[in-house]
């Protein structure tokens, strides 16, 4: 047992090293005192740091803790995704203006973020129903607060209230779903509930009440419509450094959790090799439940963001509808589908965060979050411009960029699992959601600047991150088997 | 046949020098702007020159189409390889490049048109870097679709086109350039993600095994052309099967907006008028083209079945296109919307052609492209020569050109004529070959479709008339004739229409190996 223990935790050592960066940013915090804006380097360099030993984790696939927590290909992989977020979220806050409005208390914003981090390291590994549920809350609760870091700005505030309350509400839902389950399958982890699944259960009605609780409870996690209501709320009100992280971080996270989820308790692993349902558990039919709802997430998220006149919003309904075309990975059942997914979300969080970025860079220079303030700037700030550009593109998905290999990865799952009419509907969605994203192209670029708006100028190192996430973008459209293949290979999962 | 310069195929060369020339225009200060615009001339002169190389040294004989080893060219690598895992086989998209008897004319009507649209574009003065840098892409783009020979790496040099397009229109277009650039935008989206969905469709169907006894899924054009290589229990297997004509339909309409035949037509007019002039004779010189090379390149020899299935369909939409275009053409009081409407019915000339799954009406339609691009982009040039020096286009707006620019008027009618299709100038011999073609396949709507030749006449004599005789105003009597940078521009498109009116048959032999070996192989695998 003494032996396991130890092993774990040399099995555990990212995790630690997110937890002594946390230590470590309260104790700097204390230090530094006024020059508290620099407990981000010790962030940073704690997640670097983290960086390099999940690298160290390639290839293992082991349970540890007592099989609570599984280190394997596919928890490597989403954690070095947020760890790539962790990090750009970082620098942001160091270039953000809005922050200020709290700055003595920044310290406190940078261990947040690590704190959020941790948790969500624990959503991609944990096999263990209850600590699944604890990493939820650790990550719900951390990002709160950090939705209403600002909380002298009232919409700050606003959002973060919303936040909690739609969060418990749906942290009730999975609590709910997970009890039942464990009351149906004497199992509280999800190789026991898989066992006993597999065994056959006598309590249908009740297993279609638990999964549909849980999927309610991941849904409000991964915003997908009908339970996205509070998204863009949030979104819009929350720091625009928060809410990039919430777009993209969290929801990886969410999808993660549940990815692993349905695919260990509610996929047979024997009977996949060949693509189609022979290997689900169709006691409950749960794929055709998140095929239903993928395809109401992408259309209904893409028609509402067409009304939107704040650009955070946009890119909020622009981030459900994303859930939306990710979602369909898993609505398939297969494992294809289940690597698609994984393109998609590192490709997204890219394209994603870089919108979000420059967001924020506007909102510095120009103090406006309205499409209508983005009038003229491809001419103001030709740089800024064709980035953003190019990352609305990405995010519409169109060739050469990465987000044209994310569509054809998850429509091409899906055509090869036959679901031709979610495809189809998925087609359609694209289409929809080109009109918003070029309304916003073409504020910048085809109407021109006013006389009194002159060239707008950035410093050299906001360009620098600006070109950090736009190298990815450009690359992974022309150049992407080192990602698709390190995809196809994650999926690998412990007790698979 | 392989062709290297410094080690890099000559296609590759005439596909990336244009990039190659955006990168220099855009280390370029902005503000020196002939240095932009030679280097933009330059880059295409230069895409000018390999294309003639290319077709010096083409061998007419060389069948291509679905035939691997007779390909010329040929630059074949692998692009994206990802090894097989137990849920996902392995995937591979190549870089594969090569020319045959049906694009090597448009791989010269690409190089040509643009460098002459280069030239055109000399009098922009409006952000010339971006402008070029913008130009210069959407050639590779154009220039990359009609040497592509993966289906993938098609689609991406198909929708690179789009963006630069979007803002070369919205940006540098008329007072309307806003609504035009969106509609086309949309439109040609709409159709990429149609050939998008049917692109992976196929994907998944087509398989084959590689040298280590490996099943396959490609990209690879020539793989999918055979239909050995369809998975049995793929969506596309078979033949004449429900999924398969869907996916017929739906590239079918991605082509057909782009051609733009007629329900899917209405983003051209607006295109075309708010455009600036070079970006009109783009459009209608080269983008149009795409449409319908896609069809002849994908559509056909992939999913036989459905052309045949759907020939009286493409043929009766030809004709609509012919009659309606010709029609909405003389109802036009604007100089640049009646050639757009005249573009819509002479490519519906090309469709019918290309309907009838005769020799004959095939080589007729290529040759049509061909010329409708020279032809056209004369057009255009006409109209943006009046439209510089007096900022009109009305055609009531004029009268009596003639006398006071004598080079430009007779340019202009030669142009005029050869859209008209004038025995001795190169339209007629296409548009001949095409309803000859047409004739044998169906005979009602190609009788219908011929009287659009009439109504041909009809707008284009009457548009002569109006702009070119009668009285000329006083406030054109100031006009100067052509200048020699726009001589240079009409003369080598002159000459071609004269000279293919004349003697077509260099033109004709350099396509027709490969298009009876099309028209036979479609003939066969789909009836």
């Amino acid at each position: 047992m003494a032996e396991h223990i130890i092993e774990s935790i040399y099995r555990f050592l990212p995790e630690i090293a997110l937890t002594v960066t946390l230590v470590a940013a309260i104790v700097a915090d204390l230090i530094l005192r006024e020059r508290n804006r620099n407990v981000a380097w010790v962030v940073l360099a704690g997640l670097v740091v983290t960086a390099f030993l999940v690298l160290g984790q390639r290839g293992w696939n082991v349970s540890i803790f007592s099989d609570t927590i599984a280190v394997d290909p596919f928890a490597v992989f989403f954690k070095a995704v947020l760890l790539v977020a962790g990090i750009f979220i970082v620098l942001f806050s160091m270039k953000s203006r809005e922050l200020e409005y709290n700055s003595s208390r920044i310290g406190e914003y940078y261990m947040l973020i690590t704190g959020v981090i941790f948790g969500m390291f624990l959503m991609v590994g944990a096999t263990n129903l209850l600590l699944m549920y604890l990493a939820f809350e650790l990550t719900s609760i951390s990002s709160y607060v950090l939705a209403g870091f600002t909380k002298t700005l009232r919409r700050s505030a606003e959002a973060s209230m919303k936040y909690i309350i739609f969060g418990a509400v749906s942290s009730g839902f999975l609590i709910y779903g997970i009890s039942l389950l464990v009351g149906i399958t004497g199992a509280v982890d999800i190789y026991g509930v898989r066992d006993a699944l597999q065994g056959g259960v006598e309590q249908t009605a009740a297993l279609y009440i638990a999964v549909v609780m849980i999927i309610v409870g991941f849904s409000y996690k991964i915003t997908a419509v009908p339970f996205h209501f509070w998204a863009p709320d949030v979104y819009q009100g929350a720091p625009v450094t928060i809410t990039a992280f919430l777009a993209t971080a969290s929801k990886v996270a969410g999808f993660a959790m549940m990815i692993r989820f349905f695919r260990i308790s509610f996929m047979d692993s024997g009977a996949l090799a060949t693509p189609g349902f022979e290997g689900v558990f169709v006691i409950v039919p749960w794929h055709m439940i998140l095929a239903v709802l993928a395809a109401l997430t992408m259309l209904a998220a893409n028609l509402m963001a067409l009304w939107q006149e704040n650009i955070k919003r946009l890119l909020a309904y622009s981030s459900i509808a994303h859930a939306g075309f990710i979602l369909m990975g898993l609505a398939l059942a297969t494992d294809e589908g289940i690597s698609a997914m994984m393109i998609y979300l590192a490709i997204y969080l890219f394209m994603n965060m870089g919108a979000f970025y420059v967001v924020m860079l506007v909102s510095n220079k120009l103090n406006t979050e309205d499409i209508a303030g983005y009038q003229g700037l491809g001419h103001r700030a030709p740089f800024l411009g064709v980035s953003m550009a190019i990352f609305l593109v990405a995010l519409a998905g169109f060739p050469p960029t990465a987000g044209f290999i994310a569509k054809v990865y998850i429509f091409g799952a899906t055509i090869s699992a036959g679901m031709i009419w979610l495809v189809a509907l998925a087609g359609l969605a694209t289409v929809i959601s080109l009109f918003y994203y070029i309304r916003v192209v073409r504020n910048m670029f085809l109407v021109e600047p006013l006389e009194s708006q002159g060239p707008v100028r950035f410093d050299a190192s906001s360009f620098a991150i600006l070109a950090l996430l736009l190298v990815p973008v450009l690359l992974l459209g022309v150049y992407f088997s080192p990602l698709v293949a390190w995809a196809k290979h994650a999926v690998t999962m412990f007790g698979m | 046949m392989e062709f290297q310069i410094f080690g890099i195929g000559i296609l590759t060369w005439i596909v990336f020098l244009p990039i190659v020339g955006m990168l220099i225009v855009l280390l370029i200060p902005g503000d020196n702007k002939n240095a932009i615009r030679w280097t933009a001339a330059g880059v295409t002169g230069l895409q000018l020159v390999l294309a003639v190389l290319l077709l010096g040294l083409f061998d007419r004989t060389a069948l291509g189409i679905n035939d691997p080893g007779s390909f010329q060219f040929v630059e074949q690598f692998d692009w994206i390889i990802v090894e097989a895992v137990p849920w996902v086989g392995k995937i591979e998209i190549l870089y594969f490049l090569g020319i045959d008897g049906l694009s090597i004319l448009m791989v010269l009507l690409t190089a040509l048109i643009s460098l002459i649209g280069v030239i055109s574009s000399w009098s922009i003065e409006k952000m010339v870097k971006g402008y070029f840098a913008l130009y210069l892409l959407l050639v590779t783009g154009m220039m990359g679709v009609f040497v592509a020979l993966d289906f993938f790496l098609f689609f991406i040099f198909w929708e690179v086109m789009l963006l630069p397009m979007y803002f070369l229109i919205g940006i540098w277009g008329g007072p309307r350039r806003e609504y035009a650039a969106i509609k086309f935008f949309i439109y040609t989206f709409v159709g990429g993600v149609l050939m998008l969905l049917v692109m992976l469709g196929l994907y998944f169907s087509v398989a084959y095994t590689n040298g280590a006894g490996e099943q396959v899924h490609t990209f690879n054009l020539l793989h999918m052309m055979n239909s050995a290589n369809f998975v049995e229990g793929s969506i596309f297997y078979g033949m004449d099967t429900t999924w398969r004509y869907v996916a017929w339909v739906a590239l079918f309409i991605s082509f057909a907006i782009k051609v733009p035949l007629f329900p899917f037509h209405t983003w051209l007019p607006d295109a075309h008028v708010e455009a600036p002039t070079p970006i009109s004779v783009i459009l209608a010189g080269v983008l149009l083209k795409l449409g319908t090379y896609g069809m002849l390149r994908i559509l056909f020899p992939i999913l036989p079945d459905g052309t045949v299935y759907f020939m009286y369909l493409m043929a009766a939409l030809g004709m609509i296109s012919i009659i309606y275009g010709a029609l909405c053409a003389m109802a036009q009081d604007d100089f640049k919307k009646l050639i757009a409407y005249s573009s819509i019915s002479h490519m519906g000339i090309v469709m019918l052609g290309m309907a009838s799954l005769t020799n004959q009406g095939t080589v007729g339609a290529v040759l049509q492209m061909f010329n409708h691009g020279t032809i056209t982009a004369m057009l255009f040039l006409i109209v943006g020569v009046l439209y510089d020096r007096t900022h009109k286009r009305g055609l009531y707006d004029f009268g009596g050109i003639a006398n006071q620019m004598p080079k430009y008027t007779g340019i202009a009618m030669v142009a005029m004529f050869a859209a008209l299709g004038l025995p001795g100038l190169s339209g007629f011999v296409s548009e001949l070959f095409s309803f000859l073609g047409a004739f044998d396949a169906f005979r009602v709507i190609t009788i219908i479709s011929v009287t659009g030749i009439i109504l041909t006449a009809a707008y284009i004599l009457w548009t002569i008339q109006r702009v070119f005789l009668g009285e000329l105003s006083d406030e054109h009597k100031t006009l100067t004739d052509l200048t020699g940078r726009e001589l240079l521009m009409f003369v080598p498109l002159l000459l071609i229409v004269i000279f293919l009116g004349v003697y077509p048959g260099p033109a004709i032999e350099l396509m027709n190996a490969s298009l009876s070996h099309l028209v036979d192989f479609v003939n066969m695998a789909g009836r």
